[in-house]
């Protein structure tokens, strides 16, 4: 192996694990929400009797899945890109957001949906 | 981290001073008083008994003397206790003997029966039978500043009634009537919940009774007298399909809806104007509907639906969104 190769996988693994890197630390985020009230809104309108969601002892349902990790997770539903602009309104109302999803329209308004991605965003 | 309660009945429950010591009504009442009277002297009590003791370990040798005499312990130890505990029977009869007044005629009538792990509720007609009573579960509405008299029974093991801001908990017990009285003096919703041990998911058998305006309250008994309504989209249309396919009036009543004449749960008739499903213990919206019909089982272990595991999502919507339609 010559040198300019060595350098070359160096640089290449240095690269990967700048990559996996970014992949763990959370990159989502929604400033302008209000996490503990995000939480709160959870608890009143009941998520957790389909999802168990840090930070809520119960229930912890299992139709749908966990929300822990939800900062760094690509993806949600059937495949939208996991942003603020597609989180919100899927939180809202699902079978809107992503057709075909068994997750039931939620009565909570945009500002409280708002709220919860910044919540889910941080646990 | 811990998060608030998400049972409605436990919010009954949260805060301070505890709201079994904030009454609302007129048959709470006498109970915070004779409440904080027991608290007072138990504390008295002890204050004396705190400071016997210090005089005791630490005190002059001539007062350990003097409280070590027999006759001190004689007035100390039996009288003053007797005259006590006495005068505190006197006094916690005489207060609650307004509690188990007579009805008086023509009060409303509320017949609750325990079942494991929710709560029958009828609304008794004028000569105290069930004869086109309207039935419910869950949930008791009464009109505000009316004593209302709920008929308790049980139709399985010893359950417990008890809506802690408004009266007395008093105990369901199979072959009996237990007749007790409550009043809300302000509108508001009050949560209850099941106060004896009755098995499996017991802790998650709640209620809330809402009381609501005189002219509220006869308007929305009117609407529980009638059937329920009619789909009026595609989706509660599917929803009803789902419903009969899956032999869900085997076990409930839909009033109106064909088939549905079960009486092993909760009478989902107006289901839907219902504040809270589960017995009290999940906010009633169409995702927690949909949440507890495909997976009952995961949120009140050990209750007697089954979990419809079986549903897809679209059948699963269709479903919770008839059952919301029905107001
Ligand atoms: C009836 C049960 C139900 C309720 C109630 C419910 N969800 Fe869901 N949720 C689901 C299901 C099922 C999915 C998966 C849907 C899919 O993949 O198509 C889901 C997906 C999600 C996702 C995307 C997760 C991912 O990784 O794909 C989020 C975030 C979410 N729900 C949040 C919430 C919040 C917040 C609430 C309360 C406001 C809530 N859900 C209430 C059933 C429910
Ligand atoms: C074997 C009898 C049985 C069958 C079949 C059944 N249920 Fe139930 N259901 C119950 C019982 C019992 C409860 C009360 C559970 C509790 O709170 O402990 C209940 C509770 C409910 C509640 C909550 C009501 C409230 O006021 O708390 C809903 C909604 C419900 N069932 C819907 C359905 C639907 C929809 C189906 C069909 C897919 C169904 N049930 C099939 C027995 C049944
Ligand atoms: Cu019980």
């Amino acid at each position: 192996m010559n040198g300019t190769g060595a350098t070359g996988m160096v640089l290449m693994a240095l690269a990967l694990a700048a990559c996996s890197g970014a992949g763990e630390t959370r990159t989502r985020a929604v400033p302008s929400g209000d996490p503990e009230r995000g939480l709160r809104i959870m608890n009143e309108v009941g998520c957790g009797s389909c999802h168990a969601i840090p930070g809520i002892d119960w229930p912890q349902g299992r139709v749908g899945p966990p929300l822990s990790g939800m900062g760094g997770r690509a993806l949600i539903g059937s495949g939208l890109p996991n942003r603020p602009e597609t989180l919100i309104p899927y939180l809202m109302n699902a079978p809107v957001a992503d057709p075909g999803s068994a997750m039931p329209p939620m009565p909570i308004s945009e500002e409280e949906a708002r709220d919860i991605a910044a919540y889910l965003y941080e646990h | 981290m811990t998060s608030p309660p998400i049972s409605m009945s436990t919010e009954a429950f949260a805060g301070w001073p505890p709201p079994a010591l904030t009454s609302a009504g007129p048959f709470a009442a006498p109970l915070v008083t004779l409440s904080w009277g027991v608290f007072a002297m138990a504390a008295v009590v002890l204050l004396i008994v705190i400071a016997a003791l210090v005089l005791a370990l630490f005190g002059r040798e001539d007062l350990k003397a003097k409280i070590g005499n027999q006759r001190l312990i004689w007035y100390a130890g039996l009288a003053f206790p007797v005259v006590v505990l006495s005068a505190l029977l006197i006094w916690g009869l005489s207060l609650t003997s307004a509690l188990t007044g007579e009805p008086e005629p023509g009060e409303m009538r509320v017949r609750v029966t325990g079942e494991m792990w929710w709560w029958r509720v009828a609304y008794l007609n004028p000569e105290g039978g069930e004869a086109g009573a309207v039935q419910s579960a869950n949930e008791v509405r009464i009109p505000v500043g009316e004593p209302v008299t709920f008929e308790l029974e049980s139709a399985d093991v010893i359950h417990s009634f008890w809506v802690p801001r408004l009266g007395p908990k008093l105990d369901m017990i199979p072959g009996r009537t237990n007749i007790l009285r409550l009043q809300a003096d302000e509108a508001g919703t009050y949560g209850g919940q099941c106060a004896e041990y009755c098995g499996g998911p017991h802790a998650l058998m709640g209620l809330v009774v809402v009381a609501m305006p005189r002219d509220e309250f006869d308007a929305w008994m009117a609407e529980q007298g009638e059937a329920a309504a009619a789909p009026t989209d595609a989706l509660a249309a599917q929803g009803l399909e789902v419903f009969q396919d899956n032999g869900c009036g085997a076990c409930h009543v839909v009033r109106g809806a064909p088939g549905a004449s079960g009486l092993a749960g909760p009478d989902l008739t107006h289901v839907g104007s219902r504040r809270t499903i589960g017995a009290g213990i999940l906010p009633n919206n169409r995702g927690t509907l949909a949440g507890w019909i495909a997976d009952s089982q995961g949120i009140k272990p050990g209750n007697r639906m089954p979990s419809y595991t079986t549903l897809s999502g679209d059948e699963l919507q269709a479903v919770a969104a008839y059952l919301d339609g029905l107001e």
